[in-house]
């Protein structure tokens, strides 16, 4: 094979921890992003996982109440700002990005290492306010005034961490939309960026516009308690609902940087394993910018039972609605991609599905939500737990696997266990369904979320949730332990093993510190598989 | 940007996008007022009769005359008239510090009057003063930490004039600085109006 020739790989090239931590490589920081929020991502199940055993039965069992308030909270804290938002663009899309367009490294390589250390330090603060003060945070993720005003435990340390890790968030945006306007190589016009960089665009739009609201939101929530500022507080003439507007103004587009990151891979991946050229390139293109702008528009969605006025709950109402089309069109466009292709069901393809599968319940579970009436049952009952988690972990997080599963053997020129990397993904798959579908059930049955108890009519569907989670876990702990033998001893491969078209598997892998011998001029699409343009 | 670009339209793009994301963080604000000004006109009125109308018109012209000096010395290094550069950079610093004394001295006469946030004074007014008066050091005190930033930020930019990082033929770096000054003038020539002349 051409690529095992003596020229070190970016693994390779400088030992020690300095040559990691202070390294501009968009390569080694993405993957350092990716160690981080894997093990975040562990910390944030574990604590799921506690949550669910509690649940199993009705009753005061395993933790105290306000051990499980701190529990969800933190749960949803690590998940949302540690895992989830940073997850696909700070990992895979460092290390793809420049490869993707034929760039040696980002637009501003020493920023991108400064935001690694933001979220380095973002991630230590969080870690303080669990550890010091009265107690660690109660109030949910979501912060909601009056009672994160008054509440006695550390949420000041814990805003701060927020903020912090926004700012994380906005450099690394900023940083990508630079790159992709800026180091294209020739020939790489707009119409054959790959889809991911696609959607990398759009999200890194959201970063910057939509990220400086949560930031001055967690300054307001720090400014009500450490300097009694009054803002929210009716009883000095603030409106609580004003807080809640500011923070869906960032929240509600934040779920599309959760989102749209996992629909770039899988658009990615399906043309590589149905062998064709992607379906509708671009209304997936469109639909990407569709969804940052249109998603935008939609945060009160979150608020139709907290007091708005009509008009505004049937405008958001409507909004909610409009911004489902374009996510529609993409899965229409992915399936008609499927539709008479050569498919190969390989892993990557086969999580793939998965993210179409869960996605598309949790899809249409939100409109249930997004329509008006019948928002005013669910609300804040587990349907919405359910709903959440089926478009976040079952798309996000299938997205995230699935871009693992496809990259591992670009960045470390292995190959991991297929058998194993099938048997995990049907434990998750099946895992994630008994856990999620029965919360569904029991929002509709009119069970509250956050609660630390409920009555005896709801034991039997949360005892089935509780079995969910085991699968789960057990899914996550094999997927985890077959990569880790895949970086240790799987089979050496060549540059590119499914043999697919975009410019980073011309490189070598890994590739090395540089990406590119010389740099690359583009002649043909992303997912032309025509022979003779992309075997290997 | 702490990036020593070779790539004059990315580092400007960069910067762009910076200044974006600190309109929207004190966008976040400017809706609060909005919010609340609509809702209460009157409180508004009243409250805003206890600001120092001549202190904030004194501010506003401080920081409008430091546009200019900024402006003028970007001119000057892309000239390579090095003298005027500094001096006009370090016009631009000096009038950055008077405007943070002059909101000094308006903040301590506020506090000695028993104004801020959460005072005995204000619990006795009606509420929505102490909205104003709220928004009123939330603005400010951004905007007074940007000041403050965009000091430290100009002032090391002269250093780096100096020691050659920023010269006549790489001027990005002084460019970028300024427009980040620019924005701090424009919020404030926003507060301004929004605070010391509504009625």
């Amino acid at each position: 094979m051409a690529s095992d020739d003596a020229r070190k790989n970016f693994l390779t090239d400088g030992t020690g921890l300095g040559s990691w931590v202070f390294s501009t490589d968009h390569k080694r920081i993405g993957l350092m992003y990716l160690a981080l929020i894997l093990l975040m991502f562990t910390a944030g199940m574990t604590l799921g996982f506690l949550m669910r055993l509690k649940l199993m039965t009705p009753g005061n069992t395993l933790l105290s109440p306000q051990t499980y308030n701190a529990v969800f909270t933190l749960h949803g804290v690590i998940m949302i700002f540690l895992v989830v938002i940073p997850s696909i663009p700070a990992s895979f899309g460092n290390i793809m990005l420049p490869l993707q367009i034929g760039a040696n490294d980002v637009s501003f390589p020493r920023l991108n290492n400064f935001s690694w250390w933001l979220y380095v330090i973002g991630a230590a603060t969080a870690l303080v306010s669990i550890f010091t003060g009265s107690g660690a945070p109660d109030t949910g993720w979501t912060f909601y005034v009056p009672f994160s005003s008054r509440t006695t435990t550390n949420v000041s340390i814990a805003v701060i961490a927020v903020f912090i890790l926004g700012f994380s968030n906005i450099l690394t945006g900023l940083n990508f939309i630079t790159t992709i306007h800026r180091l294209r190589a020739p020939g790489l016009t707009w119409r054959k960026l790959p889809l991911f960089v696609w959607s990398l665009y759009a999200t890194a739009w959201i970063q910057v516009l939509a990220t400086p609201v949560l930031g001055i939101t967690a300054l307001l929530i720090f400014a009500e308690r450490v300097l009694n500022m009054g803002l929210f507080d009716p009883t000095r003439g603030g409106d609580p609902l004003m807080y809640q507007h500011l923070f869906w103004i960032y929240s509600h587009p934040a779920v599309y940087i959760m989102i749209l990151p996992a629909m770039g891979i899988v658009s990615d991946i399906i043309p590589v394993f149905a062998r064709k050229k992607i379906f509708g390139y671009g209304m997936i293109a469109a639909s990407s910018l569709a969804i940052a702008f249109a998603g935008s528009l939609v945060w009160a969605h979150h608020m139709f039972t907290s007091g708005m006025s009509d008009t505004a709950v049937l405008v958001f109402s409507l909004l909610t609605f409009i911004v489902a089309v374009p996510s529609a069109i993409k899965v229409f466009n992915w399936l008609s991609t499927l539709y008479k292709g050569s498919i190969a069901m390989e892993p990557p393809l086969l999580f793939t599905l998965g993210f179409i599968f869960m996605f598309s319940i949790g899809g249409l579970t939100g409109l249930v939500q997004g329509a008006a009436g019948a928002d005013i049952h669910v609300h804040d009952t587990y349907f919405i737990v359910g709903h959440f988690h089926y478009v976040i972990f079952g798309g996000t997080g299938l997205g995230l696997f699935a871009a693992m599963h496809f990259w591992f053997p670009k960045v470390f020129g292995r190959m991991y266990s297929r058998g194993k990397a099938y048997l995990a993904f049907w434990l998750l798959l099946v895992g994630m369904n008994v856990l999620y579908f029965p919360m569904l059930i029991l929002g509709l049955m009119g069970m509250p979320r956050r609660y630390y108890d409920y009555l005896p009519e709801y034991a039997s569907w949360n005892m089935v949730s509780t079995f969910g989670s085991w699968f789960v876990v057990a899914g996550i702990l094999l997927m985890f332990w077959n990569l880790y033998q895949g970086v240790r001893h799987g089979e050496p491969v060549g540059r590119n093993p499914w043999g697919a078209a975009s410019l980073e598997w011309e490189t070598a892998s890994p590739p090395p510190t540089h990406n590119f011998p010389t740099e690359p001029v583009v002649t043909h699409g992303p997912y032309d598989f025509t022979p003779g343009t992309a075997h290997d | 940007m702490t990036e020593m670009p070779k790539d004059y339209a990315a580092a400007k793009m960069g910067m762009w996008l910076f200044l974006f994301t600190e309109v929207l963080l004190f966008g976040g604000l400017f809706l609060l007022y909005a919010a609340y000004r609509h809702r209460y006109p009157v409180d508004f009125h009243n409250a805003h009769l206890s600001l120092d109308l001549v202190l904030g018109a004194a501010n506003t012209v401080v920081l409008i005359t430091s546009s200019l000096t900024v402006a003028l010395a970007i001119s000057a290094l892309q000239r390579g008239r090095m003298r005027h550069c500094y001096l006009f950079l370090g016009g631009t610093v000096g009038l950055a510090l008077l405007f943070l004394v002059n909101k000094y001295f308006e903040w301590s006469a506020k506090l000695h009057h028993g104004i801020y946030p959460g005072s005995e004074h204000l619990a006795h007014l009606p509420k929505a003063e102490n909205l104003f008066f709220g928004l009123y050091f939330s603005m400010t005190g951004l905007h007074g930490v940007h000041v403050l930033v965009g000091a430290v930020v100009l002032s090391w930019v002269m250093f780096l004039i100096r020691r050659g990082r920023v010269t006549q033929a790489e001027y990005v770096t002084l460019e970028n600085a300024g427009l980040y000054w620019h924005l701090v003038d424009l919020v404030w020539i926003y507060l301004f109006p929004l605070f010391y002349l509504i009625s």
